[in-house]
């Protein structure tokens, strides 16, 4: 199975979303260019963090427009997996393969820091080897990660299981002062209606070694091993 | 064709969380000026284009606001002027 992972230009984490996949859990990972039209046959996508095109006019959204993303949409009508994380999951939001977006924090403070997440769903590509409920630690690093919709969007993704992540406090509960940007019932990651599409503010690609502090991010990468066996 | 000079604001949609707008407003009311109820940060993009006539201008800066300028999910656009270059 390979994974592809996009660099935009302004892209930061994409060398990180390699090293995680090829070190920590043993897959091809296939670096694609944003000019690219060919997806070189990778099973799975990757849009990284970062700052693409200098976050010009909104964060992702003339990363959307790059040739590659008509393949990447294409590669996700078709069911395939994509993972946004960070600028990934704004333009993943812009591109319109997830509801709602992505606003400047509420407090306008670039934040860079742990946060402890809440897995909603495992009925996601990237987290069906998680456990519901399941706390995970890992760190964000972004000034535009307020999620917004509106309330009957918001309230259609908790009915359709479509929330995956939730910014909680060392003891689960979702409380404001858990939640690090102000976004809208403390969601930090949704997925698309088949969870084959998951965004997510919080980087796991920087939760995977003991030394920076936490490997709890290895759940979204290692649930991709079920479709090596399927 | 002609050259026309479009102005477009972008403004964040009413009823979501303007932290900028707040900011400022906060600003205005520290500085003295008590009668501000409230402050909206949004963007102003003057745009230059060759249409054939105004009407086509238009229809072509709003399909720009549609597809790239403004997020449908999270702003609001008004295209407030429309001159000959």
């Amino acid at each position: 199975m390979k994974v592809g992972v996009v660099t935009f230009p302004g892209s930061n984490c994409d060398e990180d979303a390699l090293l995680a996949i090829r070190e920590h859990v043993h897959l091809e990972a296939v670096p694609l260019w944003h000019k690219d039209h060919d997806l070189q046959g990778v099973d799975v996508v990757i849009l990284p963090g970062g700052f693409s095109y200098g976050d010009y006019l909104r964060a992702g959204a003339i990363a959307r427009f790059a040739p590659i993303m008509q393949e990447i949409a294409a590669h996700a009508k078709r069911g395939g997996p994509v993972i946004g994380i960070c600028n990934g999951f704004q333009i993943a939001c812009e591109a319109g393969l997830l509801p709602g977006g992505l606003l400047r924090n509420d407090h306008l403070q670039f934040r860079s820091m742990p946060v402890t997440l809440r897995v909603e769903s495992t009925a996601t590509v990237f987290t069906r080897e998680a456990s519901a409920g399941a706390l995970l630690t890992m760190p964000i690093a972004h000034g535009d990660g307020r999620y917004s919709a509106d309330a009957a969007t918001l309230d259609r993704l908790e009915g359709e299981g479509q929330v995956v992540f939730r910014y909680v406090d060392a003891t689960g509960h979702p409380t404001s002062a858990a939640n690090p940007n102000g976004s809208l019932r403390n969601i930090a990651g949704v997925s698309n209606a088949s969870g084959t599409v998951v965004g997510l503010m919080p980087h796991p690609e920087r939760a995977l070694d003991p030394l920076l502090g936490s490997t709890d991010g290895l759940v979204l990468f290692r649930s991709l091993l079920a479709l090596t066996k399927a | 064709m002609t050259r026309f000079t479009v102005s477009v604001k972008i403004v964040p949609r009413h009823g979501l969380l303007d932290p900028q707008g707040k900011a400022v407003t906060d600003a205005l009311h520290t500085l003295g000026f008590a009668s501000v109820r409230d402050v909206h940060v949004g963007r102003l993009l003057v745009i230059e284009l060759e249409a054939a006539d105004t009407a086509a201008a238009q229809a072509k800066v709003r399909e720009m606001c549609e597809r790239l300028l403004a997020n449908p999910v999270t702003e609001d656009f008004v295209i407030a002027e429309i001159a000959k270059a």
